[in-house]
């Protein structure tokens, strides 16, 4: 067998794993912490391709995700929560059991989808691309599922992850697109980390049910 | 060439405050459309196609005149000419004296919206044809506003902008139907490529809606009585003769050239509805005291006519007897002329009774024969001429209509041989009941005494307006007694939708002599029967003459209120009055018409009062459920906007895996 594409298929169903991991922490620092470990198997992903591809630009991705996902931002949610004292647990809307169930089914549907469009596409590029689109539809879930706001920070994360992903496995996707997207993430969370403390400011919680009665907007 | 007129109305725009040269310019054009068309269609009238590059930059905007569309351009034309000159004439009565509203915005819009109608009938895509189509749409619904000071007009137009754009979008599905999946929307290509079964159906059924909402079809046709009377007279008139024809166009259009080989049924649902619309139509005219208004309801009794016309040859053309199919559709082509004619007709008249007296309300009007003698004579013209009474051009046409009614028994289908006749029943009913609707309204506006002050101190129109009545009166009588020179000018667009003309060469055919298809074996000659009525006429006016006492009585033997002096002689049969036996008759069931009589107790000095009040059925069972669903659907929808973030993205979620879903699922 191919070292090559066992490595990358074992790193992609890191990512994967991680993403169903996110589904199920009931506190905040450990979706930090697996939403690290994401970061971390993503990185080395793009690392392995850049070697296995003969592309030096994805070390360059490879690099960008490694510091601003894997370090930047993990380091910036945890500086954040401590200073803002935010409730440590995640309040969830579905069930583990049954967010569970809908993960697998977003998984099988993602195969049952990809597989057969791209019967063209070399092997690995297809179950990369079916491996992407399972973590961003399980990004999505994620942020629909879990009630804190800073979990749905970490669901918007993933789903780029699950992007970029997508990205490093096409053969010949230009270094622009990536640092593209690795930009776009930055700003994102900016946005992101002023609007968490502004919200704070203002109504003292970061509770998505408790926000909502304070709109101004009559049912 | 063809867009001569659009032209003109384009540049005109500019010098709106010249009414004489708008109308002169616009009335010389529409002239010279006639003589044109007339020209093409005794000239055996070829197809011939042009290319415009206009439009988007990989679509050319094609063109195509041809028998029927020369056709439609004469009867748009001719009745645009002597609205110009009618509307030349309204305009100085109007300056003179005031009636009517402000006329200042029709003058920009009046030749665009002739110019739309033009366009309309040349069409050869599907583009073309839409672009124009609402056009002229719009250009009538800016005319409407024309009088939008008057307490009605807001709701008339707002009615019309709604009933208009669902139309087009119904024409719109109808052309996606018909050009299918190959997405070529050129008629040609159409015409190629005859779409599926069902696709056709459906398309048969949309076009009915989308063209038969303009045309004012019944349940469709609510818009059409408040809006067409909000116009300026010469407006209405162009709307009411001459807009909804080129509804009745489009139907022709895709019903018999463009869906391809037809199925009985389609015909069966056309003359359903047109049998409904005729009855229904004529029922709410009786029931007016507006002239305006009972006109445009007129309106759509004749379109009813038509459309039964249309529905029969459908069903000749699918079962295989095209000879009847052609009697059948040079019916609906004479119908269609005769109407523009004698509805243009009555609505100047009514036109020059509104500038005269300054009020369209029947009940108020009254013996202006005395007064308007040219006015009174040529709308006692048109309404002969709608009551289809011979020799006039009316009768002719309900004469070939009934003719091909009676060939029913040849078709096929059991459904059809009865139907028909049922159709034909009611297309009599509302014959008559036009006859009694047109005799209530000369005889209430033109007979008796006046009613008001106003219509006491009328005079006659000026001489464009009569001039303007003159030319269509002129035309009725002459297509009423000599129809057959004009049949033969239809005939080239009858062969082109039908493959068979109305005349059977074998026999012989005299040019005054109106002999269809010989398999009938019926004719009708208007010289004979004018020469007749002429004759008999004289007779009688000379035995009253010559056994009646000459002098002239006038007495109050017993004057009930009818006090001489009275100015207003309210006490006379009105027009409610003529309408209240058949409003008994039919009303009750269908209009839900109650009476109410309020009699004060002996001793009281408060008056009696007679409250009359009635429903309109289209409007309480169609749209009212229409307009509260819609409602309900906006409420519900409106939730929409007030969710939590988490919601909305479980929305954009379920849309995104339903769609994967159906993806997968497809490519299996």
């Amino acid at each position: 067998m191919d070292i090559g594409y066992d490595a990358a298929h074992m790193l992609g169903a890191v990512v994967l794993l991680m993403s169903f991991a996110l589904l199920y922490q009931r506190r905040i620092f450990s979706v930090i912490t697996v939403f690290t470990f994401q970061a971390l198997a993503l990185a080395t992903a793009a690392a392995w391709q850049g070697y296995a591809q003969g592309e030096p630009h994805l070390y360059v991705t490879a690099l960008l995700t490694l510091v601003l996902k894997a370090i930047a931002i993990p380091l910036a949610l945890h500086r954040i929560i401590l200073r803002l004292n935010i409730q440590r647990t995640v309040d969830a809307a579905l069930s583990v059991g049954l967010t569970m169930v809908a993960g697998v089914s977003l998984v099988t549907l993602s195969i049952l989808l990809v597989l057969p469009v791209t019967t063209d596409a070399a092997t690995l590029t297809r179950e990369g691309l079916a491996l992407s689109l399972s973590v961003v539809l399980l990004g999505l879930l994620m942020m629909i599922t879990r009630r804190n706001a800073v979990s749905q920070v970490v669901g918007f994360m993933s789903i780029e992850n699950g992007l970029i992903f997508a990205a490093i496995g096409v053969a010949g996707m230009p270094l622009i697109v990536e640092m593209m997207v690795a930009f776009s993430v930055m700003v994102a969370f900016i946005i992101f980390g002023i609007f968490l403390f502004q919200i704070r400011e203002r109504f003292d919680t970061l509770d998505l049910q408790k926000i909502d009665s304070y709109r101004g907007e009559s049912r | 060439m063809f867009l001569v007129a659009a032209a003109a109305g384009v540049a005109l725009r500019r010098l709106s405050h010249a009414p004489l040269l708008v109308y002169g310019v616009t009335g010389a054009v529409c002239s010279l459309l006639v003589l044109w068309a007339v020209l093409r269609l005794a000239g055996g009238a070829g197809v011939e196609q042009a290319v415009l590059p206009l439009g988007l930059p990989w679509m050319a905007a094609h063109l195509r005149v041809d028998a029927l569309s020369a056709v439609f351009l004469l009867v748009v034309n001719l009745a645009g000419a002597t609205a110009c000159l009618f509307g030349w004439g309204y305009d100085r009565a109007h300056a003179a004296h005031g009636h009517g509203g402000d006329q200042g915005p029709v003058l920009p819009v009046f030749p665009l919206f002739l110019a739309g109608m033009n366009l309309v009938p040349v069409a050869d895509d599907a583009f073309v044809f839409l672009v124009s189509w609402e056009f002229m749409s719009l250009a009538s619904w800016l005319l409407v506003l024309a009088t939008h000071r008057e307490e009605e007009t807001p709701r008339a137009a707002r009615l019309y902008l709604i009933m208009a754009s669902f139309g087009t979008v119904c024409l719109l599905l109808v052309f996606g139907l018909l050009a299918g999946a190959h997405g070529d929307y050129s008629f040609d290509a159409i015409r190629a490529q005859p779409p599926a079964p069902w696709a056709a159906g459906l398309a048969v059924v949309l076009v009915m809606v989308g063209a038969g909402s303009k045309a004012g079809l019944v349940p469709l046709h609510v818009w059409l009585p408040l809006a067409h009377p909000a116009a300026p007279s010469h407006v209405s008139a162009l709307m009411s003769g001459v807009m909804t024809k080129i509804a009745v166009y489009a139907m022709i259009r895709v019903l018999f050239d463009l869906v391809g080989e037809p199925a009985w049924w389609w015909g069966g649902l056309l003359l359903a509805a047109g049998a409904l619309t005729a009855v229904m139509g004529v029922l709410y005219a009786l029931m007016q005291d507006d002239l305006k208004r009972l006109l445009a309801y007129s309106t759509v009794e004749n379109i009813g006519a038509i459309v039964i016309a249309l529905g029969l040859a459908l069903v000749f053309k699918a079962g295989h007897t095209p000879v009847i199919a052609a009697l059948a559709l040079s019916a609906a082509l004479l119908h269609v002329i005769n109407h523009s004619l004698f509805k243009s007709l009555l609505f100047y008249g009514a036109g020059a009774v509104l500038s005269a007296t300054g009020t369209r309300d029947l009940n108020r009007l009254g013996g202006l024969i005395h007064a308007m003698p040219t006015t009174a004579f040529l709308v006692l013209v048109g309404c002969t001429a709608i009551a289809a009474l011979p020799p006039l051009n009316g009768f002719v046409g309900e004469w070939l209509l009934f003719q091909a009614i009676l060939n029913a028994p040849a078709l096929p289908e059991w459904e059809l041989k009865i139907g028909i006749a049922v159709v034909g029943a009611a297309l009599a009913l509302s014959t008559a009941l036009a006859g009694a609707c047109f005799v209530r309204l000369f005889g209430t506006a033109f007979l008796g005494r006046p009613r008001s002050p106003e219509a006491a101190g009328a005079h006659d129109v000026g001489s464009a307006m009569r001039l303007g009545m003159t030319v269509p009166a002129v035309l009725c009588v002459l297509i009423g007694v000599l129809p057959t020179p004009l049949l033969r000018l239809f005939e080239p667009a009858i062969r082109l939708m039908v493959e068979a003309g109305p005349f059977d060469d074998r026999a012989y055919q005299p040019w005054f002599w109106l002999a269809p298809t010989s398999a009938i074996g019926n004719s009708y000659n208007g010289l004979v029967m004018l020469v007749v009525i002429a004759g008999l006429g004289i007779v009688l006016v000379a035995g009253i003459h010559r056994w009646a006492s000459a002098r002239v009585r006038r007495s109050i033997p017993w004057g009930c209120g009818f006090t001489d002096p009275d100015p207003a002689a309210l006490s006379q049969y009105s027009a409610s009055s003529f309408a209240q036996p058949i409003r008994r008759a039919f009303g009750t069931t269908v209009f839900a018409a109650r009476d109410l009589v309020e009699m004060p107790e002996p001793g009281d000095t408060r008056p009696a009062r007679l409250t009359v009040s009635w429903r309109d059925p289209a409007w309480e069972w169609v749209f009212v459920p229409v307009v509260r669903s819609v409602e309900r659907l906006a409420d519900w929808l409106n939730g929409l906007q007030f969710l939590t973030i988490r919601r909305y993205l479980m929305l954009m979620f379920f849309a995104l895996v339903t769609l994967l879903a159906i993806v997968a699922v497809v490519q299996r």
